[in-house]
Formats: C-alpha cells, structure tokens, sequence
C-alpha cells in the first residue's frame, strides 16, 4: 500500500545513544558514542539524541550514574554530526530549564520534553522554555497505554498549546497492541496541527509493526535505535524498520547500509545482555512495566533472592509510573520479607 | 490567653488543609482565608466554617478591618505570587510563613532547624518533599559527614494542584537546596513524580545518603529517632521498612561522573506519610506534612 504515506518524508529520531544507556547501566565510552554518531550520521538519520537514560540530570542513585558527564557524551556526539539535528530527552522533576540552556549551549537543536501521559501540565514552563530559546520542541505523553485515547488526545492538545513542535505517543512499557497504536496515533493526528511522533519498545516483538501502523496513521516522526539498543526488548530497531519502509515505499531517506553495518559491527558487540524480547523483557510489555525498570529490577531479584517476574507483574499492579525505581527495591524487599514468613 | 490572629493567602489544597488544622490550634486563630476565585472549593468551605474570606486576593485581606489585628501570614499560593505578597506584607510589619517554594527567607524544618530562625520575618517551608525526607538526611549527617544525599518523592497527581504543577522547577530546586543548608548533604539532589494511579496511591518518599564511613546502628538510631520526632506532627509519617545499607570500599567505589571514586556508605530510607485526611484524604500526606510543618513554625513565632 502506498497510500498517504508515501508523500511526505517520516522524520527518524535515533535513541540508540540516550534508550540505549538503560541497556548498558549508562556505561558508554565517549569513544563507542562517537562511533555510533559517526555512522548515524553517514545514514543520514534526522534527529540524534544524547542523554542519560532518564533525561538530563538523570545521573542518580535512583537511575545509575554514567560513566561519563553528560556534557563529555554531548560535545563529543555533537563534532561528529554533519547532516543529523542533535536532541536531548528532560524529565520535569528530574531536570529543570536550566538544564535546557546547558544543553542549548552544548548544540542542542532539540529538546524532548517527557512526561506521564496524564500529567501533560508538568511539562509547560520547559516546552515553553524550548519555544523561547528557539529549539525544536517535542512533547513525550510516556506510559500511552495507561490512559484512554480522549484523554491522550487532551493532554497533547496541552502540550501543543505550550508550543510543541510535535508530540509523541510514547509506548514506554512496550504494552500497545497493534489496533491500539493505530487509534491512539490517528486520534492525536486528527486532533492536533502540530506533528505527531511515535516512540515504542519491542517488548512485545511490535517494534517494527507498531512503528509502520503508526505511520501509516499519521505519524510525523518515529524513534528507533540501531539494534533494538535500548530498555526492555529494546526500542523499534532502526535498522529494520529502514529495510521495511524501503520495501513498502515509506520515504525516509535514511540508508540502510550505514545503520546494517553498526548494528553488526559496532552496537552487538556493546550489549554486555542482550538487548532481545527474553522473559524478563516480555513481562514488561505484558504487565504494562515501565522498560528501564528491566535492569534495575534485574539486580534487585538477584540481591534479595526473589523472581523478577514476581517483582515486575507486582509494579505493573501497584500502578507504577516511569522514574519511580526507587519502588522495585521496595517490591523486592517485600516479596522478600513475604516469602521468609 | 487570647489567640493571636493570622490569615492564609491561598485557597487550594495547602491554604485548605491548613484552615482544617488552624481549627484545632490553641495559640492560634484563623482571621480570613484569602482566594482568588469566589467559587473555589476551599473558600466555600470557610464559609461554611464560619471563616471570614475574601476573592480579591492579597488586596482584599489588607483592605479589611482584620487586617490589623493579624500577626502572622501564610503563604500557600505559588512562589510567583510570594515575592509581591513578601514585599507587601513585610511593609505592613506582619510576620511570614511561606510555603511555596519561592523560599526568599531562610529554609525551616521543623526538627532540624526550628529555633534557628524564630526571629527572621519570612521564613520558608521548603517543600512537602523537603519536609518529609530532610529529616533522614540531617539525621545521617549529625552521626557523618554527608557527601551527597538524594530523594524521590512520588505523590499522587490528584494531591498536586495548579500552583505545584506550573513550579515544578522550583518544587526541584528548592528541594536539593535545602538538602544542602538544612539537611548537611555537601551535595543535594531532588527528583519528584506524580503518579495518577486510582485508588491515589499514598505519599512515598525514598531517601538516598552518601555519607563517610560510619557505625550503622549509629546511623540507624539516628534516623529512627528523627522519624519519631515527625511522627508527634505528622502520625502518619513513618519508615517503611528499616534503613538499608550499601558499602562502597576501595575495591567498589561510588562513581559519579566528572568526581573522583569515593568510599563511604549509602543508607536508603523508605518512607510512607499518610496524611490526617483534613481537607484531602489519607493518601495526599505530602499536604499534611507541609501544613503540619507550618503550622508548628507559625505557632513558635509568635510564643
């Protein structure tokens, strides 16, 4: 079918170097992110992004400490890009404006501005903020799945009230079905006049799937990384997702070579776990689990001796949201103390 | 004795949740709830208390014949608002309790910093996420030297008003500050979440301190005894579990990007604060633990 979605050019925003920390604790080399930049960029992938896992300032006891300053990871990425726009990811109530202008100073040209998918209103005064430093502005409704279509569709009216440039339906737990993600991304396409960006994880083996229905249902932007590389199962698989819209005529103008050859060569090798849909991952999209809690809860199960499946169905029950790590120890801790009743 | 007269300019969550509380107090008496909104549930509920209000902001409750009389102020609107209302108010000679996270006078928690600031014509409240975790990390830094402390406190969307949802910033910032000047942490991090989920899920807040080497019990009892001395303000303030600890030797050094390796050990605190239920229900103790705090500050300023 080449029907509306072969007219306009989709814009592709790589997580590979900001979704894919989660998939390795944060623990890029500045060299391994240069690396990647370098054949993104050869790909001519749109938009980058750099960022801790959870957004600038994510550096935490909370999230985990990267190896190196987020300022280290920016500049370096940024002397390496030609053709693609840089971005980076903010969590409101983990950084704050002034970590906008930081990063505006750095060479930022995009700022993505995160929140829960019913809490839209957090997130004013830094899109807001983006508008006036004149970056290209993107609001992240994470978590979509947590809330009715009518509802997702008023909170991004919010956001495109504030001045956002796009914004996305975000699949954070990897939980949408496929009828899902085309309902909820039509509906903000009907709704709004800004774009419309997609974001999901492959929890559930619908990275790709998910990506083409978004697009065929409007979608302005999509988000994959090179290999999966990101929470979870990973993220749409950028390398994939090319292949695909290449054979069905989706124009994006990236190359697929480039993204092959660093997916084989250059981001495999880096994943010290696989970044694949294995049990503990395919509980997340089952449970509705926020994705960066796979790692976390990972090491917590191993601490205190319980079942992650046991710790990840508990959070998904409790009605966790993205940010609250700090409960999986809680959960363990509980799970724990339970089982030596 | 006669009970000094004070006001509340505010009438969303915090200003209401402090008129409950002001209900119960023997030092003070509640003069006029000031709102900006004529139809908002907090003004309606004065009303039905009895409580003299006004819609016309700070405007209305200078030009009242009770203005005269009030001693004290709260603050409970937003830390936009509070730098003209500090202005106006410390030009009309009465005390100020702020509690938006403007913070233009010095930071106060209740059983850290109390009687330090008793003479100091604004003082500031922080947040209900620095009231409630500020204590765990004073507690550790009067046992050790306290590198870094961090905090999570999550609540729940329907406690976060208006005025807490357009600072957020401010909210983030004020916190960390805080955890420095008040709490003795060299360094100061403050994460917030809003979580939606329904039934509301009750305030939780995760204390994380990087401290020097030192005696666990000794750490251990201090916290618990600081969480014991909350609880007389706050009864539903309380540790979830006991305090965890995680050593960081030469071998397994803390690494935090751009600093150099350090030893020391972390102490995690859990913490639940279930609210009175005066205005709000059980879960929102992030207000209960802001307008108890205040509470107790504005009735030592005036004894």
């Amino acid at each position: 079918m080449t029907t509306s979605t072969s007219s306009k050019k989709i814009l592709v925003n790589d997580c590979t170097l900001r979704d894919g920390m989660h998939a390795l604790g944060h623990q890029y080399s500045v060299a391994q992110m240069v690396a990647i930049a370098r054949k993104l960029d050869e790909a001519k992938v749109d938009i980058v992004e750099v960022s801790h896992g959870d957004g600038l300032q994510g550096n935490s006891f909370n999230y985990g400490f990267s190896a190196h300053t987020e300022r280290a990871y920016i500049e370096a990425v940024r002397a390496e890009l030609k053709h693609a726009k840089l971005a980076a990811l903010l969590l409101p109530g983990i950084g704050t404006r002034a970590d906008i202008d930081e990063a505006k100073a750095m060479g930022v040209d995009t700022i993505r501005v995160a929140t829960h998918c019913t809490e839209a209103d957090v997130a004013r005064q830094h899109i807001e903020h983006g508008r006036k430093l004149g970056l290209d502005t993107v609001g992240f409704l994470m978590m979509a799945h947590m809330t009715p279509t009518a509802e997702l569709v008023r909170q991004a009216k919010q956001m495109e009230s504030y001045g956002a440039h796009c914004v996305y339906v975000t699949d954070s737990a990897g939980a949408l079905l496929m009828d899902e993600t085309r309902e909820k991304v039509g509906a903000l396409r009907e709704a709004l006049d800004c774009q419309v960006g997609f974001h999901n994880h492959n929890n559930l083996g619908l990275g790709v799937a998910n990506t083409i229905v978004a697009i065929e249902a409007g979608a302005d932007r999509v988000d994959g990384s090179v290999a999966g590389m990101g929470a979870g199962a990973g993220n749409c698989p950028l390398e994939v997702l090319i292949a695909v819209c290449e054979r069905m005529g989706i124009e994006t103008g990236l190359e697929l070579y480039p993204l092959i050859d660093c997916a084989d060569k250059i981001v495999r090798p880096l994943q010290r776990r696989p970044v694949q849909t294995d049990g503990n991952a395919l509980m997340l999209g089952y449970a509705g689990v926020y994705s960066s809690f796979l790692l976390h809860t990972e090491r917590a199960a191993e601490r205190f001796g319980v079942d992650p499946r046991d710790i990840l169905v508990e959070l998904g029950r409790r009605g966790m949201v993205g940010g609250q790590e700090d409960m999986i120890l809680d959960v363990a801790l509980q799970l724990k103390s339970r089982s030596s009743e | 004795m006669s009970k000094v007269k004070v006001a509340i300019l505010g009438s969303g969550n915090i200003g209401t949740d402090l008129m409950m509380k002001l209900q119960r107090s023997e030092v003070l008496e509640l003069a006029m709830l000031v709102g900006i909104d004529e139809a908002s549930e907090g003004l309606k509920r004065a009303r039905a208390l009895g409580v003299a209000t006004t819609h016309r902001g700070i405007e209305g409750l200078m030009e009242d014949a009770c203005f005269s009389d009030v001693q004290l102020v709260f603050d409970a609107t937003s830390a936009y608002a509070h730098a003209k209302h500090a202005e106006l108010l410390q030009g009309a000679g009465k005390r100020v309790v702020d509690m938006t996270p403007a913070a233009l006078g010095p930071y106060v928690v209740p059983v850290c910093n109390l009687q330090e600031h008793r003479e100091a014509p604004n003082v500031n409240m922080v947040t209900c996420g620095g009231q409630a975790t500020i204590p765990v990390v004073w507690a550790v830094s009067q046992v050790a030297k306290v590198a870094y402390a961090e905090i999570v406190a999550a609540i729940a969307s329907r406690s976060a008003g208006p005025g807490t949802r357009a600072n957020i910033d401010e909210f983030t910032v004020t916190t960390s500050r805080a955890i420095e000047e008040v709490g003795g942490a060299a360094r100061g991090k403050a994460i917030i979440i809003l979580n939606p989920a329904e039934p509301p899920l009750i305030m939780r807040d995760t204390v994380h301190v990087f401290s020097e080497l030192a005696d666990t019990e000794a750490i251990r009892s201090s916290v618990e005894k600081v969480v014991e001395r909350v609880a007389e303000y706050v009864p539903g303030y309380r540790l979830v579990r006991a305090p965890i600890f995680e050593l960081f030797d030469e071998v397994n050094p803390l690494r935090v990007p751009g600093e150099a390796p350090k030893t020391g050990v972390r102490t995690t605190v859990l913490l639940e604060v279930e609210g009175a239920g005066d205005f709000l229900p059980a879960y929102a103790g992030n207000l209960d633990i802001m307008t108890a705090a205040a509470l107790k500050m504005g009735e030592l300023l005036v004894s």
